[in-house]
C-alpha cells in the first residue's frame, strides 16, 4: 500500500473495516450511493438552471425560489460528491488516491472511467467557484465558465456508467435513464430558445446522438459480462469475493 | 448621501427577480422590465443589496448619490438634449 | 393637456406645453430669411463637388494659425457656434473639454445623417466637401489630435467617392497635417449617435453604448474624442478664416451664424436652405414656398414634434426659440403636412419606422416602441382596440428615460406631440371615424398619402 497520507488513512480504515465485518465495505457502498444521488442532484440543477433561462416560474416556484434552489441543489451536489470522493479514496479496496479525484488518468482502477469523474469534478469546481464569486468577477468570465455545465453532466453520467459497480442493476439503469430524459428534455427547451436555427439543429442533433451513443455504450459495455476487466479493473481485483467485481444479479458463487 | 438603484438597460433582459425581492422599490412594466424608485431608504438597503446580487444578468447596481435634486425621468430628458449628434 | 396662450412679441401665439414657462424674449430684430450664402456659396453653379482650386478661390486658403491651438478655440468660443447635428451643444465647450485632456485626441466628423427627412449633410458633402475637411483639419490642430476620421453611411457610395476624391486632392497639394480616414458605416437610425460611432470605430457594432465614459473622456482607442457634425466643422472652417465677429454678423443675439435646414412636404420648392440662425419658422417655410392649406408642421425630424403652423409661425427656428413650445430644431428639419394628408397616419408610419430602428438592446424600447406604433396605427386607421389613447399616454410615461440612448425618448416625444397636435382627429379616429386620406389609403392596400420618406427597413440588419 502507498505510504502517502491518503494511503495511510486507507490502511487504517481498511484494518478497522476488515476487523469489523466480512463482506462489502460500508465505504464502498457510500461511494456508490453518493454517486447516484449526486447524479440526481446534478440533473435537478441542470433542469432548474435551464428553467431560469426559459423564464419558467409559477406561484409555487417564483423566480427567486427557483434561482435559489438551483444554487443550493448544486451546492448539495458538491457536498455529496465530496463524500463520494472521500469514501472511494478511504476505501482500501480499489486503492484510489486522492489526487486521482482531481487529476485525470492517474488512477490504477478503471483509469479512463474514473478520469471522467475527475474531469467532471474539475469542471463543477470551476462552475461553483465562479458562481460563488459572481458579483466580484466580470460577468462574461462567469458566463463563459457556466457553459461548462453542459459538458459536465454527460461526462458525469458516463463516469457513473463506466466506473459504477451498479450500472447493470435495473433500478439504476432506470434512474440513469430518467435523469438522461430530464436533461435531454431541458436541453431541448433551451435549444428552442436559441436564436439561430443552425444552433438549434446542431444542438438537437448532438443531443440525440449522445442519447443513442449512451444506449449503445450501455448495451455493449456495462451490460455485457466481463465489463469490469474491459473497464480497467486491475487483474488482482477481478474474481475476488469483493462486490466491486461484476456479478450478474441473481448469480451466486464465485464471480468471474 | 442617498443610495439609488440603477439598471444597465442593455444588460437587463427582464428576468424580474429584482421585483420579486424588492417590490417596495421595483415594479415591472407590462413587458417585464424594471421601473426603479428614485432612492433607497436606509431600512431597505440590505434588501436592495440582495436584489442586486440576485440579478442573473448582474444588470442592477446600487450606487451612492450626493443629492437627488432632479427626479429620474426629468434628468433623463435633460441628458437626452445634450447627447447624441445625429 | 391645457394650453395657455400668450403673445410674446413675435406676432404670433405661443403656448406653454409641459410646464415650461414662456420666457419673455428680448425685442430682437426679426432676421431676414434671405441671408448671404456662406456654406452654400455658389452651390447653384455646378452639380458636383467644388474642387480644391474652386474652394480656395471661393473662401481663401486653409488658414494656419500663428496664435496656435488656443487661438482657434477662442474664436470658436467667441462665435458661440453650437452643434448642428441635433443636440445643439456649444462647440467650443466640447473642443476645450477634449483639448484639456492629457492624451492625444481623435477627431471624428459625423456625416451619417440617419434622419431620413434631413438632406443637408448629404448636400454639404456633395457640394463643398473641402469646407468639412478644412474643419476637420483645423479642429484636429486645435484639440491636439493625431488621428482623424469621417463616418459616412454605407448606403451612399457616391458620397464616399466624392469625399475620397476631395481627400485625394488635398493629399496631392499636401495641405493637411494629418490624413483623414474615411469609414462607411451601416446606415441605421441609431448608428449616427456619438457612442455608436465610437463603438464602431473601436471594432464593435454601430449601436449606442451606455455612457460613461463619454467620448470626450475616452472614445476611439480610449483617447479623448471630438465628434462633430459635418456642418459644424464647415462653420469652424469659415470662422477660422473670417473670425468670430464675422460669424455673428448673421443670426440673433441668442443664436449666431447661419444654419442649413431641410424643408420638405407641402412646399413648392423643397430642399436644403441656408438661413440665418434665429429666422422664424414661418419665414423658413415661406422661403420654400409653403402651400396653401398646410396647417401642421413636423419640426426637428423623426425625433421631432408636430405643431400647428399657426402656433410656431413667429418662433425663431432655434433651440431657445422653440423650447417654450416643447420643440427643438434638431438637425434643422421641417416637414409641412399637406392639407389632404392625415397627421396621425404619417406619425404612425414614423413610429413604426423608429420602432424597427432601435438597436434592440433594451427592453422598454424593443417592446415599448412597437406597442405605441401599434396604438398609433390603430388610431390612424380608425380601428381602435380598447382605448389606444389612454394606453399610449400610460406607455409614454413608462418608456422615456429607460433605454441606453435617447432613441425611445425621441420616438415617444414624436408620438405624444402627434396625439396632442392632432387631438381633434384623434378623438374622431378613436370613435371609428378616420379621415378620408387615412381611410382611402387603407382601402387600396397601401398608404396613398405617404409623404415622409421611410427607408425600407433592414432585414436582420448587420450592425458592423
Amino acid at each position: 500500500m502507498a505510504t502517502a497520507p491518503g494511503g495511510q488513512l486507507s490502511l487504517a480504515a481498511g484494518h478497522v473495516l476488515a476487523a469489523s465485518s466480512y463482506g462489502p465495505s460500508p465505504l464502498w457502498y457510500t461511494a456508490r450511493a453518493t454517486g447516484v444521488v449526486a447524479l440526481i442532484l446534478l440533473t435537478i440543477t441542470v433542469a432548474l438552471g435551464i428553467a431560469g433561462t426559459a423564464r419558467l416560474s409559477s406561484e409555487l416556484l417564483p423566480g427567486i425560489v427557483r434561482s435559489g434552489l438551483h444554487r443550493n441543489v448544486s451546492l448539495l451536489a458538491v457536498a455529496f460528491i465530496v463524500v463520494h470522493v472521500l469514501s472511494s479514496v478511504l476505501d482500501p479496496y480499489a486503492g484510489i488516491k486522492l489526487t486521482s479525484a482531481i487529476v485525470p488518468f492517474s488512477s490504477a482502477y478503471r483509469p479512463f472511467w474514473l478520469s471522467l469523474g475527475a474531469i467532471a469534478f474539475d469542471m463543477l469546481f470551476a462552475l461553483v467557484l465562479t458562481s460563488l464569486l459572481r458579483t466580484r468577477i466580470p460577468y462574461r468570465a462567469w458566463s463563459a465558465v457556466h457553459w461548462l455545465g453542459y459538458a459536465c453532466w454527460p461526462i458525469a453520467l458516463w463516469h457513473g456508467l463506466g466506473t459504477g459497480t451498479d450500472s447493470r442493476l435495473s433500478w439504476v439503469l432506470v434512474l440513469d435513464g430518467a435523469c438522461a430524459l430530464v436533461v435531454a428534455g431541458a436541453v431541448g427547451v433551451r435549444l428552442n430558445l436559441a436564436g439561430s436555427s443552425l444552433t438549434r439543429t446542431a444542438g438537437l442533433a448532438s443531443t440525440a446522438a449522445f442519447v443513442v451513443a449512451t444506449i449503445v455504450f450501455v448495451a455493449v459495455g456495462p451490460l455485457q459480462p466481463g465489463w469490469a476487466r474491459r473497464a480497467g479493473t486491475p487483474a488482482s481485483m477481478l474474481g475476488s469475493a469483493h462486490p466491486a467485481s461484476d456479478r450478474a444479479p441473481g448469480r451466486t458463487g464465485a464471480a468471474r | 448621501m442617498t443610495m439609488t438603484l440603477q439598471v444597465d438597460p442593455i444588460a437587463c433582459t427582464g428576468h424580474g427577480l429584482c421585483a420579486d425581492l424588492l417590490p417596495e422599490l421595483i415594479e415591472l412594466d407590462e413587458w417585464g422590465y424594471p421601473i426603479l424608485a428614485d432612492s433607497v431608504p436606509p431600512d431597505l438597503v440590505a434588501h436592495a443589496r440582495r436584489a442586486v446580487s440576485a440579478c442573473p444578468a448582474l444588470a442592477l447596481r446600487l450606487v451612492r448619490r450626493q443629492h437627488q435634486l432632479v427626479p429620474r425621468h426629468q434628468s433623463s430628458a435633460r441628458r437626452a438634449r445634450y447627447e447624441g449628434d445625429r | 393637456m391645457s394650453h395657455a396662450y400668450a403673445d410674446d412679441g413675435y406676432g404670433s401665439h405661443g403656448y406653454s406645453g409641459d410646464g415650461y414657462p414662456v420666457d419673455p424674449h428680448p425685442r430682437d430684430k426679426r432676421p431676414d430669411a434671405r441671408t448671404t450664402p456662406r456654406l452654400t456659396l455658389d452651390w447653384q453653379r455646378a452639380d458636383c463637388a467644388a474642387t480644391l482650386r474652386e474652394h480656395s478661390a471661393r473662401f481663401g486658403p486653409l488658414p494656419r494659425h500663428a496664435g496656435g491651438r488656443s487661438d482657434l478655440l477662442d474664436q470658436v468660443e467667441a462665435s458661440r457656434l453650437t452643434g448642428r447635428g441635433g443636440a445643439g451643444f456649444p462647440t467650443a465647450t466640447k473642443m476645450r473639454a477634449v483639448a484639456a485632456r492629457r492624451r492625444s485626441a481623435v477627431v471624428v466628423a459625423n456625416g451619417m445623417e440617419s434622419e431620413p427627412a434631413s438632406e443637408k449633410d448629404k448636400a454639404l458633402l456633395a457640394r463643398a466637401p473641402h469646407l468639412v475637411l478644412d474643419g476637420i483639419s483645423l479642429a484636429a490642430e486645435a484639440v491636439g489630435a493625431a488621428e482623424a476620421h469621417i463616418c459616412l453611411p454605407r448606403t451612399r457610395g457616391w458620397l464616399v467617392d466624392a469625399v475620397l476624391a476631395a481627400i485625394g486632392e488635398r493629399q496631392q497639394a499636401g495641405i493637411d497635417q494629418i490624413s483623414v480616414a474615411v469609414h462607411e458605416l451601416p446606415h441605421h437610425y441609431v448608428s449616427s449617435e456619438e457612442t455608436s460611432l465610437v463603438h464602431w470605430l473601436n471594432g464593435g457594432e454601430a449601436k449606442p453604448t451606455t455612457t460613461p465614459p463619454r467620448p470626450f473622456e475616452r472614445g476611439v482607442g480610449k483617447r479623448p474624442t471630438l465628434i462633430d457634425n459635418v456642418e459644424t466643422l464647415a462653420h469652424v472652417a469659415l470662422i477660422a478664416r473670417f473670425g468670430a465677429d464675422w460669424f455673428r454678423e448673421a443670426g440673433t443675439r441668442e443664436a449666431s451664424g447661419t444654419m442649413l435646414t431641410t424643408v420638405t412636404g407641402a412646399v413648392s420648392r423643397p430642399g436644403v436652405y441656408e438661413v440665418a440662425a434665429g429666422t422664424a419658422v414661418g419665414d423658413v417655410l415661406e422661403l420654400a414656398g409653403l402651400q396653401a392649406g398646410a396647417e401642421a408642421v413636423l419640426i426637428g425630424g423623426y425625433f421631432g414634434t408636430w405643431h400647428d403652423i399657426a402656433a410656431v409661425d413667429g418662433r425663431p427656428f432655434t433651440a431657445g426659440g422653440l423650447r417654450p413650445v416643447g420643440a427643438s430644431p434638431g438637425a434643422g428639419v421641417l416637414f409641412a403636412l399637406p392639407a389632404e394628408a392625415c397627421g396621425l397616419a404619417e406619425a404612425a408610419r414614423i413610429a413604426r419606422y423608429l420602432a424597427s430602428q432601435g438597436a434592440q438592446q433594451c427592453g422598454p424600447c424593443l417592446f415599448g416602441l412597437p406597442a405605441i406604433a401599434d396604438d398609433l396605427g390603430q388610431l390612424a386607421a380608425g380601428r381602435p382596440e380598447g382605448d389606444p389613447l389612454s394606453r399610449m399616454q400610460r406607455r409614454f410615461g413608462v418608456i422615456t428615460g429607460r433605454g441606453a440612448c435617447h432613441h425611445p425618448d425621441g420616438a415617444v416625444r414624436m408620438a405624444a406631440s402627434a396625439v396632442r397636435t392632432f387631438q381633434a382627429d384623434a378623438h374622431a379616429h378613436a370613435q371609428r371615424r378616420p379621415c378620408l386620406s387615412a381611410y382611402s389609403g387603407r382601402q387600396h392596400g397601401r398608404q396613398q398619402t405617404a409623404m415622409l420618406p421611410v427607408p425600407r427597413p433592414f432585414a436582420e440588419g448587420d450592425w458592423r
